[in-house]
């Protein structure tokens, strides 16, 4: 018999792609805070992806899937209401926070999965997709740079950014903590 | 090396992803300044807490069966005994149908396998709307008003389409485009329904007329039925009882003379 070529296609896609879905569905997670929309998202990049397959030359497919699941998300995110649209990310603005060097800078940080998780999401977007690419997917610079398609530089910086904010925000939760358990 | 370079690099050195002079220069930096290496133990604590496995979210069960039990279907026509899965997908298919043909007797469903020729003109129209919703794409003219989106298509197309407001029924036109399926120029209807699009196509064709034919697909709807020697294709995102309930108001507003 004759190979079909859509079976080849879709033989391929399911060898490929499929074992990145939770990959795809990890970022779409992260990105959206719900479970509902995540789902919403990967479905429609798995389509994406489903449909523009053939256009995938080689390389690494999660890179490639995580591209276009970050790509759903801010496409789709631009057709819904404009109340939580406008969350502009200005790298000049968002300029380091982290307080002057002291010599007993070691914090003290809450680090369990609840606090994380809110420190996480409480994150602006570009900081958030970031750090989740970096320490989940345990991505390297530059495939975050692919994915994102901006340069490492711009990747680099906004990572610190990202642990600094997570730092200040683990830190006051830490503290208010403590001072909960005093009183 | 000055702090404020250390600051930045030390995010990159537990990355590992600085070169080996700048990781010897960062560490001697660190053996000399206090505040920069309790920097570096926070953030290295931290690195390690965010590799916690309840952080990382898996896709959903229903979310992965949904994409590796079948195939797309319409890429790959169930074929018997040439895939280990086809019979898993017959059933699901069978079950599906099963389903659908209790829920409803006014509609028709179409069961698997399906004509290749069907397959690809749903593969068309759902790609083509999704190709629709990418920025700037879905629409040439934009208006509200039938009368400026009909006469719109005058000269782009070798037949005028049938264009009708439904804003009365909850369907407002938001306008139209050209586009191609299934080989033919097609004329293009874009509606809303609350925040979802519906594209409906149209080009002319010479077969009899046909019932409007329902099918799901990755949970996008597509109607298909042929009226006055018109084939219409409808797609979205909505779900199919709305989109039907679009369809009905679409022929019932068609079967009145259309105006010119």
């Amino acid at each position: 018999m004759a190979p079909d070529p859509h079976v080849i296609g879709s033989t391929r896609f399911e060898e490929r792609v499929l074992p990145h879905l939770d990959a795809a569905y990890n970022l779409a997670r992260w990105l959206t805070r719900d479970d509902t929309d995540a789902q919403d998202v990967v479905q429609e990049a798995m389509l994406r992806a489903f449909r523009y397959f053939n256009s995938f030359h080689g390389g690494d497919a999660r890179i490639w899937l995580l591209a276009i699941v970050r790509n759903t998300y801010y496409s789709l995110r631009t057709k819904t209401p404009p109340d939580s649209m406008h969350e502009a990310f200005d790298d000049d603005v968002h300029t380091i926070t982290d307080d002057q060097p002291t010599p007993e800078a070691r914090a003290l940080l809450a680090l369990d999965v609840g606090s994380l998780q809110m420190a996480l999401e409480n994150l602006p977007h570009p900081l958030r997709e970031a750090i989740v690419l970096r320490e989940l997917e345990e991505c390297s610079y530059k495939e975050i740079a692919a994915i994102t398609g901006q340069k490492i530089g711009t990747v680099m910086s906004r990572l610190a950014r990202a642990r600094e904010r997570l730092k200040a925000e683990l830190t006051r939760h830490s503290t208010e903590a403590r001072r909960h358990d005093v009183q | 090396m000055m702090c404020n370079d250390a600051r930045l690099l030390l995010h990159a050195y537990i990355d590992d992803e600085l070169d080996a002079a700048q990781s010897v220069a960062i560490t001697r930096h660190m053996q000399g300044c206090a505040s920069c290496a309790a920097q570096y133990a926070n953030y290295t604590q931290l690195h390690k807490a965010l590799t916690q496995p309840s952080l990382y979210r898996r896709a959903p069960n229903a979310l992965r069966e949904q994409w590796s039990t079948a195939k797309p279907a319409i890429a790959s026509p169930v074929r018997v005994a040439t895939s280990r899965r086809a019979p898993i997908a017959f059933a699901m298919a069978a079950g599906f149908a099963a389903a659908m043909l209790l829920a409803t007797s006014l509609w028709v469903y179409t069961s698997s396998p399906r004509s290749s020729d069907t397959n690809q003109l749903i593969n068309d129209a759902v790609s083509s709307h999704i190709r629709s919703m990418q920025p700037q794409h879905l629409m040439d003219v934009v208006s509200t008003d039938q009368h400026t989106v009909k006469p719109w298509f005058d000269g782009k197309l070798d037949f005028a389409p049938r264009v009708k407001d439904l804003a009365s029924e909850g369907f407002p036109l938001v306008g139209g485009r050209l586009d191609a399926l299934d080989g033919h120029s097609v004329a293009a209807l874009i509606y809303k329904r609350r925040l979802h699009v519906i594209n409906l196509y149209q080009w002319p064709v010479s077969s009899s007329a046909s019932p409007p034919d329902t099918t799901l697909w990755r949970g996008y709807a597509v109607i298909r039925w042929t009226s006055r020697d018109m084939r219409y294709v409808a797609v979205s995102d909505v779900n199919e009882s709305e989109l039907q309930q679009f369809v009905l108001a679409f022929q019932d507003d068609a079967a009145t003379p259309p105006m010119r």
